[in-house]
């Protein structure tokens, strides 16, 4: 077990290692480089520029030197928190993910509990009442789950949101406690918001997930072990989730790692249509604005997240299962 | 034996009537029993009858498009879709279908054009009629169109967006871009697949090792950000071709590790397979055993998780282009228009703006079912 997690930590750090290259790559795309562009801002403000300062920044981020250094110097700071600072807010992009991270985190976390909420019992009734009209409308909804982009439902839900209550945005407050201070009346206002992106984020794994578990438990089903269950008289419920269901889940349990990716990018489109203050907001304009400490810092936390994410599921299930980490 | 070929006699059985003779199967191609397979498979039928004529509708698309797509008109901004008419106000009927025209009167309040059906006018609709003139595919010059009306006249059956431009028009020209980014997209991902997939359950060993760990890193990290990451760096004075270009390999790039998968594990159960002992032993040589013995017993599952990875590519495209980082106007796709209907206050004026999502869904759900029928029947011997 031991080696097993030493092998998986030394993949995670290796992983982690070519997220930040490609972050880095991604700061670095546009072209100039970014004091220059700072410098172009500050003038076209009307501020005077002083030249140490312009000299210090470019020292700071070894600018000038070859490639390797600069990312040494990036990867540096990023190692100490420091991440850079973001030129159209004018606030360090530490500040600005930290302000947003809990948010774009709290609707990936809702939504995953959506898809299982939602998907097993649709996945095992389908299953179990296979051929069934339900059956049949929830094999049906699954492909069309699969097949709708986000965005997609998310316009059609800020749509009816609208001439529900007339707000252009769904966001995560009503305008009455934006400002307030936490309350309970605040907590359930922010449940009443939260459902709505964290449903639509989660319709593509809800989608998958109603899909294998109902294969694979169609599958244990049908196996020898459970007719001789049933032979032995045991109760149809018992029967299904002692045996078939357990072995059933295996599949599902141990992928939950990589419903991350999926959920993130979701996540990103969800909360940009319904106006929702996450991150993705913030690294779309920082896109579009070029940006680019600001939107490479968003890549790298989303990325770093999701690894770290996948390592922690890995492992706990290689706790659960035994037979996990001999096949790694 | 016996008792399992008239098993497998009727499991191919379809249409009523019609007996297949057990000598039939023994003889049957491996592409013919596929087939048989794959007829049973009635959704995946439907789909790709219906992926055939999206296609030929795009191919021809200044021939089905009723108008040019970029020709506006000025008096049917956001004009709500006409409906195709067979009976007319006085309850007449015709077997001609045909519109009627509106009339806009603008709404001091709201500022916007109220559109109110103006009987008196009846626009006929005619079939192969002469219209905008194009050039098809750079070639033939015509103002050949499949149907429009007289001039003067107006159909605008999905109505029109800010600058009075058909949707109908403007849907089919956008299918050009959004299915063919999935048909070039998938061109250079099958390349990159087979390669690095081929190389990695061929020899296996260190290699193996390699590219495992980048299809492992491909696929643990969040595509959609990186598509974003890298595709806002492209410079805005590119050219439309060129910025398409760039999207598809930049979708492409990030998609091929499913189906290196795919043809590694093949590999990986092939090489050890008597048949490929028996071509060595021969003394052919590693180019040939892949391409003449290896390939051709795997490409019904390579075709099959292609179409699989295809919608995946079409979503990437019009996600991109809605948020504004895929392709511009005047470029037109399905996400480019999606992109009009953004601002809730225009959706909720002009709700017919969305009719461009519908296509994707019905393009991305045939692809998905046409994949699983594929699947199923990529292997015909399986039971």
């Amino acid at each position: 077990m031991f080696r097993y997690i030493v092998r998986r930590f030394a993949y995670m750090l290796v992983t982690l290692f070519v997220v930040s290259i490609i972050s880095f790559v991604i700061i670095q795309l546009p072209p100039g480089d970014f004091v220059t562009s700072y410098v172009a801002q500050l003038a076209a403000m009307g501020e005077l520029v002083d030249q140490s300062e312009v000299d210090a920044l470019r020292a700071r981020y070894g600018l000038g030197q070859p490639v390797y250094v600069q990312y040494a110097k990036w990867i540096g700071g990023v190692l100490e928190g420091d991440l850079g600072r973001s030129l159209q807010w004018n606030k360090p992009v530490r500040v600005l993910i930290a302000d947003r991270l809990p948010w774009s985190f709290s609707i990936s976390l809702v939504s995953v509990v959506f898809v299982w909420l939602i998907g097993l019992p649709i996945g095992v009734y389908s299953a179990t009442n296979q051929y069934s009209v339900p059956d049949y409308i929830a094999t049906f909804l699954g492909f069309v789950g699969l097949a709708v982009p986000n965005f997609l439902l998310a316009l059609l839900a800020l749509w009816y949101y609208f001439n529900a209550t007339g707000q252009v945005i769904v966001g995560l407050f009503s305008p009455e406690y934006l400002m307030a201070p936490w309350s309970f009346g605040r907590v359930i206002d922010l449940l009443k918001h939260l459902w709505i992106p964290a449903l639509i984020t989660g319709t593509a794994g809800t989608a998958g997930l109603i899909r294998t578990i109902r294969a694979n438990l169609l599958d244990e089903i049908r196996k020898p072990y459970t007719l001789t269950a049933r032979a032995k008289g045991l109760t149809e419920t018992r029967l299904l989730f002692k045996y078939p269901f357990r072995v059933a889940m295996i599949p599902s349990v141990s992928t939950i790692g990589w419903m991350l990716p999926g959920l993130f990018a979701g996540e990103l489109l969800t909360s940009f249509v319904l106006g929702i203050p996450t991150l993705s907001p913030i690294f779309l304009g920082a896109l579009l604005n070029q940006d680019m400490f600001l939107a490479g810092s968003i890549v790298l936390i989303l990325s770093a997240l999701t690894v770290i994410g996948t390592l922690i599921s890995d492992l706990l299930l290689a706790l659960v299962d035994p037979r996990i980490k001999e096949s790694v | 034996m016996e008792e399992r070929v008239t098993q497998a006699v009727n499991d191919l059985e379809t249409a009523p009537g019609e007996e297949v003779a057990a000598e039939t199967i023994f003889v049957a191609s491996q592409w013919k029993l596929i087939w048989w397979r794959f007829r049973k498979h009635k959704l995946a039928l439907i789909s790709s009858g219906v992926l055939i004529v999206l296609y030929v509708i795009v191919a021809f698309a200044e021939f089905f498009a009723p108008y040019d797509a970029t020709r506006s008109d000025k008096n049917y901004i956001y004009a709500p879709p006409q409906p195709l008419r067979f009976v007319d106000e006085e309850g007449g009927f015709g077997l001609r279908p045909f519109t009627y025209g509106y009339t806009g009167t603008l709404n001091m309040e709201t500022l916007r054009v109220d559109y109110e059906i103006d009987y008196s006018t009846k626009y006929p609709i005619r079939f192969f009629t002469h219209g905008d003139p194009y050039k098809l595919w750079g070639l033939f010059e015509t103002d050949l169109h499949l149907f429009g009306t007289d001039e003067g006249g107006s159909a605008f059956f999905l109505g029109t967006d800010k600058q009075g431009r058909d949707m109908v028009s403007r849907l089919i020209f956008g299918g050009r871009i959004s299915l063919s980014v999935g048909l070039l997209g998938i061109a250079i991902s099958f390349v990159l697949g087979i390669l690095l997939g081929g190389i990695s359950g061929y020899y296996g060993g260190t290699v193996d090792v390699i590219v495992q760990r980048i299809i492992e890193f491909l696929m643990s990290v969040p595509t959609l950000p990186l598509w974003m990451g890298f595709s806002a760096a492209l410079p805005p004075t590119w050219s439309v071709t060129k910025t398409y270009f760039a999207i598809v390999v930049i979708l492409s790039l990030l998609g091929w590790t499913g189906l290196a998968r795919v043809v590694r594990s093949k590999f990986m159960s092939l090489r050890e397979e008597d048949f490929v002992m028996a071509a060595r032993l021969l003394g052919a040589n590693e180019l040939r055993i892949v391409f003449r013995h290896l390939v051709p017993s795997f490409t019904s599952h390579l075709i099959a998780s292609l179409s699989l990875s295809i919608p995946g590519m079409i979503l990437g495209e019009t996600s991109l282009s809605f948020i504004g980082l895929g392709l511009q106007p005047p470029a037109i796709s399905w996400g480019v228009l999606l992109k009009e209907a953004q601002a809730i206050r225009v959706l909720n004026e002009a709700p017919w703006l969305l009719y461009p999502g519908f296509a994707v869904v019905v393009a991305v759900l045939a692809f998905n079912f046409l994949g699983d029928g594929l699947r199923d029947a990529a292997d015909p011997y399986s039971r």
